[in-house]
């Protein structure tokens, strides 16, 4: 089972991860020895139907949970068998999430949700230059009830790469949001690729959205079903739902 | 079990079974008002009402009064006066007694027993045995607690020097009378169960003994309702002038009754400050708790108004649920004080002798504590309850309004606060009233506890101005009657004396305007080292040749200052009346007092260089010896021990106020622990989302519950002046409620106390923070992810 660390260029290796869950008697396999890996500034999305396990992979590899099985590393370093301090660090250091609902903390403006986390980062940008990357420089010392969920979604992804995190993990971002706020929500999130050649992976359950991606992953049934890579990516304005 | 429920009814039993912590929480701070409610006034109640049925049941004279010598025939002219009812003389004095393996000497009152009980007053309770005779042998029966004290049943004997003769005493019986529930020798400040005792002997023995053959030197008198008792005392005092009088006075002078009256302001006092307090705090928690459970069920109150419960069902379903808690707590608190109280009543018995005393089982007193907690438990729910009723369905069901925070001025202020710093500061400031809630909450235990503590420093203080700063004496040596000034030379050359300083002490009746009260005029040498008498400030006021020192409370009652006059009776000889100009006031704590200088006193009595007994250091190593030789000249008189009386002291007074500072301390922990627990949890609960995100973002564990223990931290720190003013005012509260005739106490509180409740209380605050801090890391970081808000 043990396999050997992975190459030093590739940014995230997962080998067999496997995460089940009691349910009463019953096991529920959520993710299936699953192999992947990521190299440095792609920007993959990842496909499938509710249920396939698609937020248990991100869960993991974000060192949000822990496996049941199998291994995932970040460069060097194995994120499966890290206890909670360990996991807490590489959250803090190289991890920037974004999800479905925004989790913005209602008691901080804008500003503030951005420098909640520069104030703990060790090479952070400025929370202005996070904040004007997303479009929302103008809006910055609004509350989050003052905003729209667009501009919410905006502040959160200003908020997860304002530490110039290596991996951004984006669950459903758009899932919430209509097309067009969607649409801007998504050119935020390729332009930051663009520019920072953070490594990102977005979960999407939106066919439509595989054009803007490297590669697409499918996930069905707690497994990998295809992974298809973009000849072609077509910038996030032309995507239509 | 659950089946036979309705549907909303087994919601209820879930959610109490879900909020099991914070409603137990809840529930033991409303038990410690239940508790405290159930012993000051069930205590209060058994002890008053057992008083007044063991008045009335023995026939409790109403006023009192003491002859020298007075014939018999005066009681027929007393009984004729006006509103009198019933009129009884007796011989009583005080003698020593001599007890086998009791090294000190211990004294007992010798009270006169009439032939017959019939139409006496103060009549005995015969606990065991039977009346004494006269015989040609010494029979007496004696009071329960020196009986205890030593062992002594029917048959027992021991010595009593009567009259100056050594006497055997054979008890054929143990009993109590209404005249002395509360025993006290003369001159002593607490009860000494071993060392003072009372014994009645028929009186043609006595009457022999005293040569008081058809004369009495006591008499009580029972008043016609509606009687003026000022108005009797004064006839009283005119018709036995004479014979000496002493002056009469009314029940409210008569010792026993004056300490059990001491006993039950204090119950009182505290049955009027604490219940309410725990009270207040349950009704802050309830509507606490209440508000955020009703904010959390929104969407189901919403629910059920759209399917067609009333709002009124809705109000009713939160108010049974606080109703529960209520009786939680009533249970708890019941059993609590029930036992505390038997308890109290336990202790109570070993000093207050009563036929019986037992903790009030009126039904009217479980109700009142029962029906205040259900109302302070409705109090607390009503507003949150009123809203939830009043939440239109549709309203209900759509998320509420997201709530708007201001930036406060932190950046105004330059508030050097990292983002989680603000987080903490708004969440404070966006619920003004719950955090000013939690912090009264808070300051109330800071205040129960310097409310309670600082009376250890009073009562040391106390202890250390009466027996170390101003009675420096080893020992008093009361002469049985007074002698020459050369006796102190006498006393000096005794084994084991180290040093003598006579006194002379008289009755007198002291008066200014209206008002008198008996006390003990104390002369004393112009130079007294071993006496001392201090001012507020602890420094020595020297003993004026001319005018009289008034203790303070003497001062306070009388209402008059230095440079006043007050007029003087003599209640010995000839009675004669002066005026005194007071000279200064003076601090003590124990009793009313007034000294003068003893030469210009033995000058006012007009009967030479005579004094009434002597102070004296001893050398311990020889005070067996020194005690031996007292018992064998039993005519010089009576010692009595500082440190025997500094033991007692602390084994009584200062014992009880010990038991209650614990219990008090314990309950003050619970208000601190109760409030801050449910508070950490609601603001667990409200901002557990938050949390969760940035622990996500990656924020330590650590780093997280700060925010939680940094919001009870600020709450708990700008709640410490608060409680240190309010315990002050519960300081103050107490003095007044504990200060009598009989002591007052000094409102001495020191830093230390302060630190010790602000330290006790931030314990249970830190404690309560860390039991929540528990969840905080088991906080589902996943599972809140998933959820919208
Ligand atoms: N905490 C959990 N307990 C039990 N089963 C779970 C838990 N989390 C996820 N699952 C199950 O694991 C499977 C994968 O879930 P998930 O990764 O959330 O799917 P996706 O994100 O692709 O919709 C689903 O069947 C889901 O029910
Ligand atoms: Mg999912």
């Amino acid at each position: 089972m043990e396999s050997a660390p992975p190459n030093r260029s590739d940014l995230l290796r997962v080998t067999k991860l496997t995460k089940t869950y009691a349910v009463g008697d019953a096991q529920v396999v959520a993710l299936d020895g699953v192999d992947f890996v990521a190299a440095s500034g792609e920007f993959v999305v990842i496909l499938g139907p509710s249920g396939s396990g698609k937020s248990t992979f991100l869960n993991l590899i974000g060192g949000l949970d822990t496996a049941s099985a199998g291994q995932a590393w970040f460069r060097d370093w194995q994120i499966t068998g890290a206890d909670d301090a360990g996991l807490t660090r590489y959250r803090r250091n190289h991890v920037g999430f974004v999800f479905q609902f925004y989790n913005l903390v209602p008691s901080l403006t804008a500003r503030e949700n951005v420098q909640l986390v520069t104030e703990i980062a060790t090479n952070p940008m400025a929370p202005a230059e996070a904040l004007a990357m997303v479009d929302m420089a103008d809006r910055m010392d609004h509350f989050p009830a003052q905003l729209s969920g667009g501009e919410q979604q905006r502040v959160a992804i200003a908020r997860a790469i304002a530490k110039r995190p290596d991996i951004l993990l984006c669950d459903e971002p758009t899932g919430a949001l209509d097309s067009k706020t969607g649409i801007v929500v998504l050119e935020a999130l390729t332009r930051i690729n663009a520019e920072l050649g953070t490594t990102t992976l977005v979960i999407t359950h939106n066919a439509a959205i595989r054009t803007i991606a490297h590669r697409v992953v499918s996930f069905a049934d707690g497994r990998i079903a295809a992974i298809d890579t973009n000849a072609e990516r077509q910038p996030a304005a032309s995507v239509r739902w | 079990m659950v089946s036979g429920l309705s549907a909303l009814h087994r919601k209820l039993l879930r959610e109490l079974l879900r909020l099991w912590a914070q409603v137990l929480a809840i529930a033991l701070v409303m038990a410690a008002g239940v508790a405290t409610l159930l012993i000051g006034i069930g205590t209060y109640q058994s002890l008053e009402r057992t008083r007044e049925a063991y008045y009335q049941s023995h026939h409790l004279a109403n006023v009192f009064a003491t002859v020298t010598r007075a014939p018999g025939s005066m009681l027929a002219k007393i009984g004729a006066m006006d509103g009198v009812l019933a009129v009884d003389g007796r011989i009583v004095k005080v003698a020593l007694a001599d007890i086998e393996g009791l090294e000190q000497p211990a004294s007992v009152r010798l009270i006169s027993l009439p032939q017959q009980q019939a139409g006496t007053l103060n009549r005995l309770y015969l606990r065991s045995g039977r009346l004494p005779e006269a015989a040609n042998h010494m029979e007496a029966v004696v009071s329960e607690i020196f009986a205890q004290a030593h062992g002594f049943r029917e048959g027992s004997q021991f010595g009593v020097v009567v009259n100056g003769a050594w006497r055997q005493v054979t008890i054929t019986g143990i009993a109590l009378a209404p005249d002395h529930v509360y025993a006290i020798a003369p001159g002593e400040i607490t009860p000494n169960s071993g060392r003072f005792g009372i014994l009645w002997a028929p009186e043609r023995t006595l009457a022999a003994a005293y040569d008081l053959g058809g004369a009495f030197n006591a008499v009580s008198v029972q008043l016609a309702p509606g009687t003026s008792e000022d108005a009797v005392i004064t006839e009283l005092d005119r018709l036995l002038d004479p014979f000496g009088a002493q002056g009469a006075h009314g029940r409210s002078q008569l010792t026993s009754h004056a300490y059990l009256d001491a006993e039950l302001q204090q119950l009182r006092s505290m049955s009027e400050v604490l219940p309410p307090v725990f009270l207040l705090v349950a009704a802050f928690l309830v509507n606490m708790t209440l508000t955020r459970l009703i904010a959390l069920e929104r969407e189901q109150i919403g629910l059920l108004k759209a399917i067609g419960y009333s709002g009124r069902a809705i109000a009713w379903h939160y108010v049974e649920f606080v109703l529960l808690i209520a009786i939680i707590g009533l249970v708890i608190g019941t059993s609590f004080g029930v036992w505390a109280g038997n308890a109290l009543t336990e202790l109570y018995t070993r000093f207050y002798s009563f036929p019986v005393l037992v903790f009030s089982r009126e039904p009217s007193l479980y109700a009142i504590a029962g029906g205040i907690t259900l109302a302070a438990a409705v109090v607390g729910a009503i507003r949150a309850v009123r809203a939830a009723a009043a939440l239109p369905p549709a309203v209900a069901m759509s998320p509420p309004a997201p709530p708007t925070y201001r930036r406060h001025s932190t950046r105004r202020l330059h508030l050097p606060l990292r983002q989680t710093g603000v987080m903490v500061m708004r969440q404070l400031l966006h619920r003004p009233w719950r955090s000013g809630g939690g912090i009264v909450g808070i300051a109330l235990s800071v205040a129960v506890l310097v409310g309670s503590l600082w009376s250890v420093g009073g009562v040391e203080f106390m202890i250390d101005y009466s027996f170390n700063r101003t009675e420096r004496q080893d020992a008093i040596v009361n002469f049985t009657s007074s002698k020459p000034l050369a006796a102190t030379a006498e006393i000096a050359r005794l084994p084991g004396v180290l040093s003598a300083e006579p006194f002379r002490a008289v009755g007198v009746e002291i008066g200014h305007a209206q008002v008198t009260r008996q006390i003990a005029l104390m002369g004393r040498p112009a130079t007294s080292p071993l006496t001392r008498i201090l001012d507020a400030d602890l420094k020595v006021v020297p003993i004026p040749p001319q005018g009289v020192l008034l203790t303070r409370s003497l001062a306070g009652i009388l209402g008059v200052s230095p440079g006043d006059s007050v007029d003087i009776r003599l209640l010995d000889g000839e009675r004669q009346r002066h005026q005194l100009h007071v000279a200064a006031v003076v601090e003590s704590y124990l009793g009313l007092g007034a000294y003068m200088d003893m030469a210009a006193l033995q000058a006012l009595i007009g009967e030479g260089n005579r004094i009434s007994g002597v102070n004296v250091t001893i050398d311990s190593l020889h005070q067996s010896e020194l005690f031996a030789a007292l018992k064998r000249s039993p005519s010089l008189g009576h010692i009595s021990l500082q440190a025997a009386a500094l033991t007692q002291f602390r084994a009584t007074m200062a014992q009880n106020m010990y038991v209650m500072i614990a219990v008090l301390v314990g309950l003050a922990s619970l208000i601190a622990f109760g409030v801050v627990y449910n508070f950490a949890r609601i603001s667990l609960s409200e901002q557990g989302r938050e949390m969760a995100s940035l622990r996500v973002l990656g924020f330590t564990r650590g780093e997280v519950s700060a925010l939680l223990l940094t919001e009870i931290a600020i709450l708990t720190l700008l709640a410490q002046p608060l409680g240190w003013f309010l315990g002050v005012l519960v300081a103050r509260g107490m003095v007044e409620g504990f200060s009598s005739e009989l002591f007052s106490m000094p409102l001495i509180i020191g830093p230390d106390v302060f630190a010790t409740a602000s330290l006790a209380v931030m314990a249970a605050a830190l404690l309560s923070g860390l039991v929540v801090r528990r969840r905080v890391d088991r906080l589902d970081l996943i599972a809140v992810l998933k959820t919208r808000e």
